[in-house]
């Protein structure tokens, strides 16, 4: 890792967020890729791959669910944390810091609704 | 980009707007005088400084613009060029960018990058005349970016680094916001509308000037008498050095740890040694700092062992003596005009590039979604310098406090032995570590950090601490 590298890095196949479990920080990618996979009856399931500048895990910002998906890291990932508490502070005092995690979970509904289409029409 | 288009085009502009704005009497009393304030589609705003308030502000102004739909027209004047090996770019900082920001910015999609980052701090090591302790982040992950603001130190012949300012200026640039190597000696008004004079005498009038240009400029006395009711901050003499050590010895003697010293020194209230690249960089805060404190601090044997003075050749490469602000401005707005930053308010020795963008963000917020008249900066603008002041009321008591422990050696004793327990058991709440964290590294409001310090469980294992080391006299 560069000395100016902000975040922390993961090595390949390492576990950044895992399904299941409670989570209480946001991530945000600052170089690399993660993929997200999800377990259903014993077997994995891959959603997605997330590059640069994206967020990981943003639904705990808002919620206090249990991850939905495992992110693991893709080759050498640097992440770094954001903090719920310090975030919703912020966004208190400053709504529209909230944007850019709306248009991130706005697109994946986009995205999740296409799928879905998709999925009910290969059903019928 | 395209999707903000179509967010944008989605929106009707006037109901986006509306939204964020709440009519209040003042700002019916603004519109009843007949101040037209709304940013409208082709409005022009002058930036006066690019350092870190006026680019955020550029920044953010122009964003939150293309999500409603308007288009702006931006100018930011700024004579200095961050890009050049010398220091007529340096704008006299520590250099810190606080863990609450790097987050902040993160979001907000400004991820700085390693090139402009010239050390990620990870912890810091506490220094006492009893013995000293490091605490670590969690994760033990790189939170905190050690930054030149300019590029960097006076000896410093070539550019191997990005410069911090530099950077934000780039993104502002990207936004369409024009950059004006220029300095503005002069704010007049023509028409109800403020008028701008270059030194090279251009003129320029605009919609909207924000002025950014810091409390180490003497170009603020003329623009305090230009715009009515505007006092600048009052401000006290910091001493920042650069001291050429080299990547390796910076690696070897500081490591990723911001160096913090609490030292029984007249006038001195916080000291701290930042690692950056080759270079070790000495900030000393206090009253009245001269060279006599400054020498009273590398000669004190503690700072001695942490950097020893044949590390650095017994010289600086640069320093400098700038001003920080120790209160707030005076009305830092009128109509058409509003100070941000430095000029109108930041945080009380620490994190004063993250005061520089929640001011500058709540000026561009205010400009665009409810206008530019001194009522509209009073009601929307003023709550967030008056949020900054009031948190550093409470910074000054803690600081107080501060002051009180690095006096009183069993005191001093206590409070490192607490934050080493701390380190040495994991899973338990670190309290002390967490209040001297948040302290040194600007990382939360000093309000957060004095109702820490509150906690019955913080006291009473504080004073236990105490009473034992004052019992125990030899041991550290």
């Amino acid at each position: 890792m560069q000395a100016g590298a902000l975040g922390k890095t993961y090595k390949n196949g390492e576990i950044i967020v895992r399904q299941g479990e409670t989570g209480d920080s946001m991530y945000i990618i600052q170089d690399g890729q993660v993929e997200v996979v999800v377990e259903r009856d014993g077997r994995e399931l891959r959603l997605r791959t997330l590059g640069k500048g994206e967020f990981i895990g943003e639904m705990a910002v808002f919620e206090r669910e249990m991850r939905s998906a495992t992110v693991r890291a893709v080759g050498d990932v640097r992440i770094l944390t954001v903090d719920r508490r310090s975030i919703m502070r912020k966004i208190q005092e400053d709504p529209s810091l909230a944007f850019r995690i709306m248009e991130t979970m706005s697109r994946r509904i986009r995205t999740l609704t296409e799928e879905v289409a998709l999925l009910k029409k290969e059903g019928e | 980009m395209s999707r903000l288009r179509s967010l944008a085009r989605t929106m009707k502009t006037a109901d986006f707007r509306a939204s964020f704005s709440r009519e209040t009497p003042a700002v019916r009393q603004a519109e009843s005088k007949g101040v037209d304030s709304r940013l409208e589609d082709g409005a022009r705003v002058a930036v006066v400084g690019g350092g870190p308030a006026g680019s955020f502000f550029s920044y953010f102004l122009l964003e939150l613009a293309e999500r409603a739909g308007v288009r702006l027209r931006v100018d930011v004047y700024e004579p200095r060029d961050f890009s050049a090996a010398a220091p007529q770019g340096c704008n006299m900082c520590g250099g810190i960018v606080s863990e609450s920001l790097v987050q902040a910015l993160a979001t907000e999609g400004i991820g700085i990058p390693p090139t402009v980052v010239q050390r990620g701090i990870d912890s810091y090591v506490l220094h006492t005349d009893v013995g000293n302790v490091r605490i670590d982040t969690p994760l033990r992950e790189m939170r905190i970016a050690a930054v030149f603001r300019g590029p960097g130190p006076r000896d410093a012949r070539e550019v191997r680094w990005g410069s911090f300012d530099g950077f934000l200026q780039k993104h502002v640039r990207d936004r369409g916001a024009e950059l004006i190597h220029s300095r503005v000696d002069e704010i007049g008004w023509e028409s109800g509308r403020p008028r701008i004079r270059t030194r090279d005498g251009k003129l320029g009038t605009y919609d909207l000037v924000a002025v950014a240009v810091g409390v180490n400029t003497g170009a603020l006395k003329s623009f305090q008498s230009m715009v009515a009711g505007y006092r600048p901050p009052r401000t006290t003499r910091t001493f920042i050095g650069e001291y050429y050590l080299g990547d390796r010895n910076v690696a070897s003697i500081l490591g990723s740890s911001m160096h913090v010293f609490l030292l029984s020194i007249p006038r001195l209230e916080f000291a701290a040694i930042i690692p950056k690249g080759d270079y070790a960089t000495v900030c000393l805060l206090g009253r009245d700092i001269d060279d006599a404190l400054v020498q009273a601090f590398l000669d004190s044997p503690v700072v001695r062992e942490c950097l020893p003075p044949e590390s650095y050749a017994g010289r600086s490469s640069c320093h400098c003596w700038p001003s920080i602000n120790v209160s707030g401005a005076v009305r830092p707005f009128s109509d058409r005009v509003v100070f941000i930053g430095d000029c109108g308010f930041t945080r009380l020795y620490k994190d004063g590039i993250g005061a520089a963008y929640r001011t500058a963000k709540a000026a561009a917020t205010t400009a665009l979604f409810h206008g530019v008249s001194a009522a509209d900066f009073e009601t929307y603008y003023w709550p967030a310098c008056k949020g900054i002041g009031d948190d550093n009321r409470i910074g000054v008591l803690t600081f107080a406090v501060a002051r009180q422990v690095q006096r009183i050696r069993f005191m001093r004793r206590a409070l490192l032995r607490m934050a080493s327990v701390e380190q040495g058991k994991s899973g338990e709440r670190r309290r002390m570590s967490q209040v001297l964290w948040d302290l040194f590294t600007g990382s939360a409001s000093y309000r957060d950090i004095f109702l820490r310090t509150l906690h019955p469980a913080f006291i009473a294992r504080f004073l236990w601490i105490s009473i034992v080391s004052m019992l125990k006299k030899d041991g550290a």
